[in-house]
C-alpha cells in the first residue's frame, strides 16, 4: 500500500514537472514582451533593457528554465507583471474564497447527488429514472456561465431576493472586524460570533455555489445510480430481502455502503472539475478568488500569474487524483 | 483491384450489422429525436446566411435604432446592442460552433489515431515514451490547459482549435493504443510480418482501418464537450472575436446589458445546450448500442 502511494506520488511529480515544462515553453515560444509589460505602456526603450536584464530575460531559454526551477523549488512562484507582487502571496489570498465555494459546491453534490441517485436506481426504467437520467446527461451539456446569468436574472432582477456578486455586501465590509482563522468567511465570522456577517457571506454564497454545484450533483447521482444497480444484483441483496428486511434498510444501509467506493472516487475527481469550473463562475459573480484572478492574468497576459495558478490546480488534481486512488485501494477487493 | 461482388462480401455483414445498431438507436425516442435535432442543427449550419431573417445583421452592420429590442414578431429573438437580429446571429452561430467542433475533433484525431497506433503496434520504448507522456495531458483538467494555451497564443477562434486539440489528443490515444496491441497479434498483421511487410506498412494498411470504429464513437461522444469548450473559450474572450456571432462571445458581450435585456443571454445560451444536449444523448445512446453489456436486443 505505502509503495503504491510512494509510486503514485512519484508519478505526480512526474507530472508536474512535465506540465511546468509546458507551460514554461508555450510562454517563452510565443512572440510576447515580457519586458514591456513589467516596466508599463509609458517605459523608454532603455528602461524596457533594463528590466529585460533584471528580471534574466537576456539569458538563454535553458539558464531561464534553470532559474525558474530552482525559485520553484523553494516555493517562489515569480512575480506578477501587472501589480509587481509576488505571485504566492497573490495566490494565498485568492485561494481560500475559492475553497470555500468548492467545498459548499461538493458538500451539496454529496447530500443531493447521493440520494437521487439512490432514488433513481430504486425506480430503475420508471419516469423518475428517466427524469434523473436526463438530468444528469443534462447538467454535462450546461454552459456554466450561462447558469450564472440565468440565476442573476432571476434572483436579483427579477425576485431581487439575492445579491449579484460578491463576497459581502459592501457597507459590511468596511466595516466588519472579523480575523482571519481558516479565511473561509463564513467560518470565521461564525468563530467570531458575528452573525450579521455570517448571514450576508451566505447570501453571497448561494448563486455561485449552485452555479458550480450543478455538475457535480449530476455526476454523483450518475454514478451512485450505476454502482448501486450493480450491487442490487448480489447474492448478500438477495439475503437480506428474504430474510424479510424491509426494502428501504436494504438499500439504503446495505446496499449503499458498497456503492460508496466508486461514488467517492467520483467525488475526489469531481472537486478537480469543480475548481476549473469556478474559472467561469467566479468572473461572473466577481468572486475574490483563484478563478478571477486567472481570467484577469489571462487578459493581461500575465504569464507568470498564468503559470502558477496552473501549477496550483495541476497540485491539487493530482493530490485528488491520488486520494480517489487511495479510496478505491482501501477496498480489500481490490489489489493494488 | 477489388471486384464489386468482392466489395459486398466484405462490406454486406458490416451493413447489417450498422442497421441493426440503427434500429436499436432509434427504438429510443429520446435518441431518435436527438439524431433529428442534430440534423436539423447541420442543415441550419449549411442554409444560415439564407434562411436567417435579417443576413446583413449577422456581422457588422448596424441598425442602433432597434438597439435592444425585446422580442417580437418582428425580432424573434430580440435585437442586440447595436440593433442586430439576435435570431440571425443566434442561427448563424450554429455554423460557427459546428464547424469547429468538427475541425478540432478531426485534428485531434490525426493526431491521437497514428499515435496510438505507432506505441500499439511498435511497442517497447516508442510506447513508454508516447503513454507516459499521455499520462502527463491526462493528469490535468483539459479545460485548464485550453485556458493557459489559448491565452499565450493569443485570443483568435483559430488559436482556440489549437489550444483545445493540443490539450485534447491524449484523451483517447489510450483507448486506440490498445486497440492496436490487440491487433498486433492478431494471425493477418503475423502473417503480414512474416512475408516482410516494413512495419509503416503495417500500422497504416493493417492495424489504423481496425482501430476506427471505436475512434467514431469517441468522437461523437467528444463534439458536446469541444462545443462548450469553445464557448467558454470565448466566453472569456480567448476564443472568438467580434463581430463574429459565436454563442460564447454572445453570452460575454450580453453582460453589460442582460440585466434589461434577459433576451439577449438567453437564447444563445439555449441554442448551445440544445445543440451539446442532442450531441451527448447522441453520444450516450451510441455508447449503449454498442456496448455488449447494455444491449438490448
Amino acid at each position: 500500500m505505502i509503495k503504491f502511494i510512494l509510486r503514485r506520488l512519484m508519478l505526480g511529480v512526474i507530472v508536474l514537472f512535465g506540465v511546468v515544462v509546458i507551460t514554461f515553453v508555450i510562454a517563452r515560444v510565443v512572440p510576447s514582451d515580457p519586458a514591456a509589460k513589467w516596466v508599463g505602456p509609458r517605459a523608454t526603450p532603455e528602461q524596457i533593457a533594463k528590466a529585460t536584464v533584471d528580471l534574466g530575460l537576456d539569458q538563454p531559454v535553458y539558464v531561464q528554465f534553470w532559474k525558474y526551477l530552482a525559485a520553484l523549488a523553494q516555493g517562489d512562484l515569480g512575480y506578477s507583471l501587472r501589480t509587481h507582487q509576488p505571485i504566492l502571496s497573490e495566490l494565498e489570498a485568492t485561494i481560500p474564497p475559492t475553497l470555500e465555494l468548492v467545498t459548499l459546491s461538493t458538500l451539496a453534490a454529496v447530500i443531493a447527488g447521493i440520494p437521487l441517485g439512490v432514488v433513481s436506481a430504486q425506480k430503475k426504467d420508471q419516469t423518475l429514472d428517466h427524469l434523473s437520467r436526463l438530468f444528469s446527461i443534462g447538467v454535462v451539456s450546461l454552459p456554466t456561465f450561462w447558469i450564472g446569468l440565468v440565476l442573476q436574472l432571476i434572483f436579483f432582477r427579477l425576485l431581487d431576493i439575492l445579491p449579484m456578486g460578491g463576497q459581502l455586501s459592501m457597507g459590511i465590509q468596511l466595516t466588519m472586524d472579523v480575523p482571519t482563522v481558516t479565511g473561509f468567511i463564513t467560518v470565521d465570522s461564525l468563530l467570531a460570533g458575528n452573525l450579521e456577517v455570517f448571514f450576508d457571506a451566505l447570501k453571497h454564497l448561494v448563486l455561485p455555489g449552485f452555479t458550480i454545484a450543478v455538475y457535480p450533483v449530476g455526476l454523483v447521482a450518475r454514478m451512485t445510480r450505476s454502482a448501486l444497480l450493480e450491487i442490487m444484483n448480489e447474492d448478500y441483496i438477495t439475503a437480506a430481502r428474504s430474510y424479510g428486511l424491509p426494502e428501504t434498510r436494504v438499500v439504503w444501509s446495505y446496499a449503499l455502503k458498497n456503492s460508496l467506493g466508486p461514488t467517492a472516487t467520483v467525488v475526489a475527481l469531481s472537486i478537480g472539475f469543480t475548481l476549473v469550473n469556478t474559472f467561469l463562475t467566479e468572473s461572473i459573480f466577481a468572486w475574490p478568488g483563484i478563478g478571477n484572478y486567472i481570467v484577469s492574468a489571462v487578459v493581461g497576459l500575465d504569464y507568470p500569474a498564468i503559470i502558477g495558478v496552473t501549477i496550483f490546480s495541476t497540485i491539487s488534481y493530482v493530490i485528488l487524483n491520488l486520494a480517489a486512488d487511495i479510496i478505491v485501494a482501501t477496498d480489500p477487493r481490490v489489489r493494488v | 483491384m477489388k471486384s464489386f461482388d468482392e466489395f459486398l462480401l466484405v462490406f454486406k455483414p458490416q451493413w447489417r450489422e450498422f442497421q441493426q445498431s440503427l434500429y436499436l438507436f432509434n427504438r429510443n425516442h429520446l435518441q431518435f429525436a436527438s439524431l433529428m435535432v442534430v440534423l436539423l442543427l447541420v442543415l441550419i449550419a449549411i442554409f444560415a446566411p439564407w434562411i436567417a431573417p435579417y443576413p446583413t445583421h449577422i456581422l457588422e452592420e448596424t441598425n442602433v435604432q432597434d438597439k435592444l429590442l425585446a422580442p417580437s414578431t418582428q425580432y424573434w429573438f430580440g435585437t442586440d446592442e447595436l440593433g442586430r437580429d439576435m435570431f440571425s446571429r443566434v442561427l448563424y452561430g450554429t455554423r460557427i460552433s459546428l464547424v469547429t467542433a468538427l475541425i478540432a475533433v478531426f485534428i485531434s484525431l490525426c493526431i491521437r489515431i497514428p499515435l496510438g497506433a505507432v506505441a500499439g503496434t511498435l511497442g517497447g520504448f516508442v510506447d513508454e515514451v508516447i503513454m507516459r507522456l499521455t499520462d502527463i495531458f491526462l493528469s490535468f483538467p483539459p479545460l485548464l490547459l485550453s485556458i493557459a494555451i489559448a491565452a499565450f497564443l493569443g485570443p483568435s477562434l483559430q488559436n482556440a482549435i489549437a489550444a483545445i486539440v493540443i490539450s485534447w489528443w491524449p484523451w483517447y490515444t489510450r483507448l486506440i493504443r490498445g486497440q492496436a496491441v490487440s491487433i498486433r497479434e492478431r494471425q493477418f498483421v503475423r502473417a503480414a510480418l512474416s512475408i516482410g511487410t516494413p512495419r509503416s506498412k503495417i500500422i497504416f494498411n493493417h492495424v489504423l482501418p481496425n482501430t476506427i470504429a471505436p475512434v467514431i464513437v469517441q468522437a461523437s461522444m467528444d463534439i458536446g464537450g469541444v462545443i462548450l469548450t469553445i464557448a467558454a473559450l470565448s466566453f472569456l474572450g480567448l476564443g472568438a472575436q467580434a463581430p463574429t456571432p459565436e454563442w460564447g462571445l454572445l453570452i460575454s458581450t450580453s453582460r453589460t446589458y442582460f440585466l434589461n435585456a434577459w433576451w439577449y443571454s438567453t437564447f444563445p445560451g439555449l441554442a448551445i445546450i440544445v445543440t451539446v444536449l442532442a450531441f451527448n444523448l447522441i453520444g450516450d445512446g451510441i455508447r449503449e448500442v454498442l456496448d455488449p453489456k447494455t444491449r438490448k436486443i
